[in-house]
C-alpha cells in the first residue's frame, strides 16, 4: 500500500499588509542624496505634485515584508510541492538552473535600449533560440516578440490577416472574413481571431474526438474562408490524424491553417507541425519549455511561420550578418511590434537554458515520458470514470462525471476534493464540447510513485462518491478557507483595501 | 511503464501520429550540456553584453532603479514562482492575496478606482487601453501625443489597425517639449485623448487641462506613464481626472533584462470595471464568513466572452506583479517619495551640468521628473559611441534612433543609482567629446 | 418544475411578456434562471432605445456564463428596471416578479400572438431537454 501524499499542518493566519502598516516604519535604507538638493518648487511647481503624501502606502519593516509573504506563500499549492496536473497548461518542473541563467547580471542589467553592438551576447541568445524553435517546429520564421500565448495567437492571425490582404487585395469585397475554429478550442482562440478582425464560424468535432472533416468541407465551399484555427493534439488530448487532409481542404479553400501549439509537449522531438501542412503556430515557453509559470505570467508566446509568411512577422527582427547580430526593422510587409523591445526575454533565457540541458535526446524522452504519464493514467483511471473517447490519448486525458453525477458527485465536487488528498484539481469544464469535462495532464515531471498516489486518490473519490457523496460534494475539507461565494464576491466585486469606514464596492 | 500500458516500443505511444510525418532522425539540436558547461555557456555569452557592465544614464521606458534584496530572495520562493493561475482559490490564496495587494497599490498611486491584475507591460497595457476607450464611448476617433514613446504607438498601431480605430497625432509645443491638441479636432467623434507623463521626452505634461478638453467633448482621457516611480512625486493622473490609466510598472524593482518580462499597471474608474481588460481580483468570502480572494468579474473574459470578450489576454504578469508589490510594499510610503526626490534631485543637477557645457542646450522649458532632452552640438549616434569607447559611459539614447529628423537630441535618464561621480565624469566625458 | 405563470406569453429564447394594452413587460423565465445559476449582474439598454423582435436588448450574467437577452417583439423602451442593479439576486428567486427587466411600447400587438401560450412554452422546453 502506498503512503498517501498528504497530511494537515498548521497554517498562519496573515492580515493585508495594509492592516499592518504602522506610521513611521520603514524596511529600506537609501544612500545619503550626493547632489545640492534643490528647493523642489523649483523642479516642479506644486500644482504638478501629489497633494495626499502617498496616504494609505504601507509603512512597514523589512522583516514585516518577509514574514507577510513568507506566510501568504504557504497557502499556495506549486509544482515544486508535487503533481499538478492541469491538462492543457503542462504544469512541468521549473529547473533552477534556468533562473540562475537569467540572473547573470549580464543580462539582468542588461537595458534593451543598448548599442547592439554592446548586447551582441542578448541578440546571440534570442538568435540562438529562434534557430532551435524553427528546427523543432519545421518552421523557418520565428518572432520572439509575443508576451504570453494568447499574444503570439493574435500575431499569428493578423499574419494571416496581413498575408491575405497583400495575396487577395484588402477591399473589403475582396476580402476574406471567416476564421474556422473548432468547438474545442481555448476561448483565446475567438478573442484573437476576432481582434484581427475576422468572424468566427465553429467547426464541429465527431464523437471520436476528431475535427468533422465532412463539416470542414462544407464550411470551406464558401471562398470567404481566411483560415483555420486548430490545437493538435487537439484540446480533448487526441492527435488529429487527418491533419494532413485537414491543411490540404483549407489550403485548397485558399486559407491558411494556424496551429495552437498549447499542446506542444506532446510532440516535441517526435512531429513537426511544419511537416503536418501547418502555417503557423505559437509556442507557449512557460508550457513546453519550463519557464514558469510565477502564479499566472509572465509566459511567453513566440509565433513561427513558413518562410512565406516570414516577411510579416513583426520587427525588429534578429538577424545575423557578417559583424555578429542586429536588429533589423526594415521589413515594410511586417504587421509591425505587438510589444516595445524585443519580447519576455528573461523568459528566452530560461526556455533556451531548458533546451540545451536536454539536447535533442533528453527533448524527446520528455515527450515520450509526458505521453506515456497520461496513458497511464488513462488505463488506471477508466474503470472508475466515464472516458468520453476510446482512441489512445497523447499527453492528456479527458474523463468526465457521468458515473459519479448519478450519486450528486460533479466535476468541480471531485476537483475539489482532490485537494484534501494533496494534489492540485486538473483542469476542469474544459474542453466546452465535454460535458462534466476533467481535464489531466501529468506531464513528464512525475515519477511512477505519484502517479500511483494521483491514481489511488482519484479512486478512493470514486468510491466516496458512491458511498458518502456529501463528503465530496462538500470538500475541501483541510484548506484554511472553504469555497468561496463567488456569486456574491461578482455582484458587490470589492477589488482593493481601503481603510476602515471607507469601504465600498466597486 | 511501457509494458504496464501494454506497450512494448516508445514508438508505440505515437501510433496514432501518421507515420509519414513522425520524425525518423533526432532534431538537430546538440547534444545535453551538464550544468556547469551550460553556466559557461551563458556566462561567455553575457560577457559579450559589455552595456550591462558600464555606468548607464539610458531611459525611455525602461529604469535602472535599485531593488531591495528581498525582492528577489522572495519571489524565487518555490510556492510563488512554481504556481499556477490562481483558479483554485482554495489552493491559491497567497497568489490571490498578493494579486489584491497590488491592485490596491496601483489604485494608491494611480489615484484611481480599480486597478486589474496586470497587463504584459505598459505598451501593450497603451493597447488596450484605447481599444477600451472605444468599447466605453463607441466612439473611432483617438488623439494621441506625439510626445508619446515611439515603440508604444507602434504597438497601438498595430493592435487597432483591424478595430476600426483611427490613431491620429497631436501637436506638439517645441519651445515647452509638451504636447498640444487642438480643441477644434477634440470632437464628437473622439473616443480619447493619449498622453504620456513625464512624457518620452521627460516633460511633465499638463494632465489637467488635457483632462478637461478631454472630457468637455466627451472622450476619455488616457493617461500614460513610463516611469512608475514619477507617480510618488506627481499629482496623480486621478486626482488630474484621468479616466484610464496604464503605466509600466518595471520601474518597481524589476531588473531591465533587456527589455522583459516587465508588468503592465492598468486602473481606471470604477463605473468602468467591467470593461476592463485582464484579470481581477476580489474579496470573498466562505461558508464560515472567513476572508478569502477570488478571480471575479470574470464574464468579461475570453475563456468564457469568446470573440466578444474586453481582450484575448489570458495571462496577467503574475510573478512580476508579485516583485513590484514586494518592491513597493518593502520602499513603502516614504522610500518611494525619498527615491523619486533624488531621482529628480540628480536629474536636475546632471541637467544643469550639461547644460552649461558650451555647445549643449536644454531645449525644452517644462518641469522635468528623471530625464532631459540635451542637444548636443554635433550628432548624437556619434557622440555617445565615442563616450561609450573612451569613457565606458553610455550616455543615453540618440533620439535619431526613433526620430532620424532629431540627429544631436539625446535623452538623459538618472536614477537614484546614479552616483554623483557618474554624472560629473558623464559630463567631463562631453565636454571632452563635444568638437 | 419549473414555474410557468399562465398569464404570460413566452418566446423561444426563454423571455416572457405580460401584455396590457399596448404596453409589455418582458423577463426571463424560471427555467432560464435556473439553467442560468446564481445571476451577478444584468446589463440593460436605455429608454427610449428600440428592438426588433429577437434583437438583443441586453445580457443577463451568472459567475461563469453570459446569456444574452432577447426581445420577444418589437417595441421602444419605455421603463427599465434600475433595482437590478444592485439586486441581481432577484432574478433568480422573483423571475416574473420583482425582476421584470423592461416595460416596452409594442408595436405590433399582432406580433404578440406568434408566442407561446404557457402550456406550449412547457412542451418546448421538455422537448429542448431532449
Amino acid at each position: 500500500m502506498n503512503q498517501p501524499k498528504a497530511s494537515t499542518h498548521i497554517t498562519q493566519n496573515e492580515s493585508l499588509i495594509f492592516e499592518r502598516s504602522q506610521t513611521g516604519r520603514t524596511g529600506y535604507r537609501l544612500p545619503a542624496l550626493d547632489v545640492d538638493e534643490a528647493p523642489l518648487d523649483q523642479l516642479v511647481p506644486a500644482r504638478l505634485r501629489r497633494e495626499d503624501d502617498l496616504a494609505g502606502v504601507p509603512e512597514v519593516s523589512e522583516v514585516d515584508v518577509v514574514r507577510h509573504f513568507t506566510r501568504i506563500s504557504t497557502w499556495n499549492y506549486h509544482i515544486d510541492l508535487g503533481m499538478y496536473p492541469l491538462g492543457s497548461c503542462t504544469m512541468k518542473y521549473n529547473s533552477r538552473l534556468n533562473e540562475r541563467v537569467a540572473r547573470i547580471p549580464g543580462f539582468a542589467n542588461l537595458h534593451p535600449l543598448a548599442p547592439e553592438r554592446d548586447a551582441q551576447g542578448a541578440l546571440q541568445v534570442i538568435y540562438e533560440l529562434q534557430q532551435h524553435l524553427a528546427e523543432i517546429t519545421g518552421l523557418a520564421g520565428i518572432s520572439l516578440q509575443p508576451a504570453a500565448g494568447a499574444h503570439g495567437e493574435m500575431t499569428g492571425v493578423m499574419i494571416i490577416r496581413a498575408f491575405l490582404d497583400a495575396r487577395d487585395g484588402a477591399t473589403e469585397e475582396k476580402r476574406r472574413h471567416v476564421m474556422l475554429i473548432p468547438d474545442s478550442a481555448h476561448g483565446t482562440n475567438p478573442a484573437s481571431a476576432h481582434l484581427s478582425g475576422f468572424t468566427v464560424k465553429t467547426v464541429r468535432s465527431t464523437p471520436e474526438g476528431q475535427t468533422d472533416l465532412d463539416a470542414l468541407r462544407e464550411l470551406c465551399a464558401s471562398n470567404d474562408v481566411a483560415g483555420l484555427m486548430l490545437t493538435n493534439p487537439n484540446t480533448v488530448g487526441l492527435f488529429e490524424k487527418n491533419i494532413r487532409e485537414i491543411c490540404r481542404i483549407v489550403h485548397d479553400a485558399g486559407g491558411l491553417v494556424y496551429m495552437d501549439g498549447a499542446n506542444m509537449n506532446a510532440l516535441v522531438g517526435w512531429a513537426r507541425p511544419g511537416d503536418m501542412g501547418v502555417d503557423v503556430i505559437h509556442l507557449n515557453l512557460h508550457k513546453t519549455f519550463s519557464t514558469p509559470h510565477g502564479g499566472g505570467g509572465p509566459g511567453s508566446g513566440p509565433c513561427c511561420c513558413t518562410r512565406e509568411l516570414e516577411p510579416y512577422l513583426p520587427v525588429p527582427r534578429v538577424v545575423r550578418d557578417d559583424d555578429g547580430f542586429a536588429l533589423d526593422y526594415g521589413e515594410p510587409r511586417s504587421i509591425g511590434r505587438v510589444k516595445a523591445f524585443f519580447g519576455n526575454f528573461g523568459m528566452h533565457l530560461r526556455a533556451l537554458s531548458y533546451i540545451l540541458t536536454h539536447g535533442a535526446d533528453g527533448l524527446r524522452e520528455a515527450t515520450e515520458a509526458a505521453v506515456l504519464n497520461a496513458r497511464v493514467i488513462a488505463r488506471e483511471l477508466t474503470g472508475e470514470y466515464d472516458r468520453p473517447f476510446n482512441d489512445p490519448p497523447m499527453h492528456e486525458v479527458v474523463f468526465t462525471d457521468k458515473r459519479q453525477g448519478r450519486k450528486g458527485v460533479n466535476t468541480l465536487d471531485i476537483a475539489k476534493r482532490l485537494i484534501d488528498y494533496g494534489f492540485h484539481p486538473m483542469t476542469i469544464y474544459f474542453p466546452l464540447i465535454v460535458q462534466g469535462a476533467m481535464l489531466i495532464e501529468p506531464t513528464e515531471s512525475v515519477g511512477r510513485q505519484e502517479i500511483q498516489q494521483f491514481v489511488e486518490a482519484m479512486r478512493a473519490i470514486s468510491r466516496e462518491a458512491e458511498e458518502t457523496p456529501e463528503l465530496v460534494r462538500n470538500a475541501p475539507h483541510t484548506t484554511r478557507i472553504g469555497r468561496l461565494d463567488e456569486a456574491a464576491a461578482a455582484r458587490k466585486p470589492v477589488l482593493r483595501w481601503q481603510p476602515e469606514g471607507k469601504a465600498t464596492a466597486a | 511503464m511501457l509494458r504496464s500500458v501494454g506497450l512494448e516500443s516508445p514508438e508505440e505511444l505515437f501510433s496514432t501520429i501518421p507515420a509519414d510525418i513522425l520524425l525518423k532522425d533526432l532534431l538537430a539540436v546538440p547534444p545535453a550540456l551538464s550544468e556547469m558547461e551550460l553556466l559557461a555557456r551563458f556566462e561567455s555569452l553575457a560577457a559579450q553584453n559589455s552595456a550591462a557592465a558600464r555606468p548607464s544614464f539610458l531611459g525611455a521606458g525602461a529604469y535602472s532603479h535599485y531593488s531591495p534584496t528581498i525582492v528577489d530572495a522572495l519571489i524565487q520562493r518555490s510556492e510563488f514562482f512554481t504556481a499556477y493561475t490562481p483558479y483554485q482559490p482554495e489552493v491559491s490564496q497567497g497568489t490571490l492575496q498578493a494579486i489584491f495587494e497590488f491592485q490596491t497599490l496601483v489604485c494608491q498611486l494611480t489615484g484611481m478606482e480599480v486597478a486589474n491584475a496586470s497587463m504584459y507591460d505598459g505598451s501593450t497595457g497603451l493597447a488596450e487601453a484605447v481599444l477600451m476607450a472605444e468599447r466605453v464611448t463607441r466612439r473611432r476617433k483617438v488623439l494621441v501625443s506625439p510626445a508619446l514613446h515611439p515603440e508604444y504607438l507602434r504597438v497601438a498601431e498595430t493592435y487597432v489597425e483591424h478595430a476600426g480605430v483611427e490613431l491620429q497625432r497631436g501637436d506638439f509645443d517645441e519651445g515647452a517639449g509638451l504636447s498640444s491638441f487642438d480643441e477644434a479636432g477634440v470632437d464628437s467623434e473622439t473616443a480619447a485623448l493619449v498622453v504620456q507623463s513625464p512624457n518620452f521626452f521627460g516633460c511633465v505634461e499638463e494632465v489637467e487641462r488635457l483632462a478637461e478638453v478631454a472630457h468637455k467633448a466627451g472622450a476619455l482621457l488616457v493617461v500614460c506613464v513610463t516611469e512608475a516611480i514619477s507617480l510618488a512625486m506627481l499629482k496623480s493622473p486621478g486626482a488630474c481626472g484621468a479616466d484610464i490609466v496604464v503605466a509600466e510598472g518595471q520601474s518597481f524593482g524589476v531588473p531591465l533584462s533587456f527589455g522583459g518580462p516587465y508588468v503592465g499597471l492598468f486602473a481606471t474608474r470604477e463605473k468602468y470595471a467591467r470593461q476592463i481588460p485582464g484579470r481581477l481580483v476580489g474579496v470573498a468570502h466562505d461558508k464560515e464568513g472567513r476572508r478569502g480572494f477570488v478571480l471575479t468579474l470574470a464574464t468579461r473574459e475570453q475563456h468564457i466572452r469568446r470573440e466578444k470578450a474586453t481582450s484575448n489576454i489570458c495571462t496577467n504578469e503574475g510573478l512580476i506583479a508579485l516583485a513590484a508589490t514586494i518592491y513597493l510594499e518593502t520602499m513603502g510610503r516614504r522610500g518611494l517619495q525619498e527615491v523619486a526626490g533624488q531621482c529628480a534631485q540628480k536629474a536636475a543637477y546632471a541637467a544643469r551640468r550639461i547644460g552649461e557645457i558650451e555647445g549643449f542646450s536644454l531645449p525644452y522649458s517644462a518641469p522635468r521628473f528623471n530625464e532631459f532632452v540635451a542637444r548636443a552640438p554635433l550628432p548624437a549616434a556619434g557622440l555617445l559611441e565615442r563616450i561609450a569607447d573612451e569613457h565606458n559611459i553610455t550616455g543615453g539614447l540618440a533620439l535619431s534612433h526613433y526620430f532620424p529628423d532629431r540627429p544631436n537630441d539625446l535623452l538623459v535618464c538618472v536614477t537614484e543609482t546614479n552616483r554623483r561621480s557618474e554624472i560629473d565624469a558623464l559630463v567631463a566625458a562631453l565636454r571632452e567629446t563635444r568638437g | 418544475m419549473a414555474n410557468i405563470p399562465e398569464d404570460l406569453h413566452y418566446s423561444k429564447d426563454h423571455e416572457w411578456i405580460r401584455v396590457e394594452g399596448d404596453a409589455g413587460t418582458v423577463g426571463i423565465t424560471d427555467h432560464a434562471q435556473h439553467s442560468l445559476g446564481d445571476v451577478v449582474y444584468v446589463e440593460l439598454p436605455k429608454v427610449g432605445d428600440k428592438f426588433m423582435a429577437h434583437e438583443s436588448f441586453g445580457n443577463v450574467e451568472s459567475v461563469k456564463a453570459v446569456s444574452e437577452l432577447f426581445c420577444p417583439v418589437s417595441g421602444e423602451i419605455t421603463e427599465v428596471n434600475e433595482s437590478l442593479q444592485d439586486t441581481p439576486e432577484t432574478v433568480n428567486t422573483d423571475p416574473y416578479g420583482a425582476a421584470w427587466m423592461i416595460k416596452i411600447r409594442i408595436e405590433d400587438r399582432g406580433a404578440v400572438d406568434k408566442l407561446m401560450s404557457a402550456a406550449e412554452y412547457e412542451d418546448y422546453v421538455k422537448t429542448e431537454a431532449e
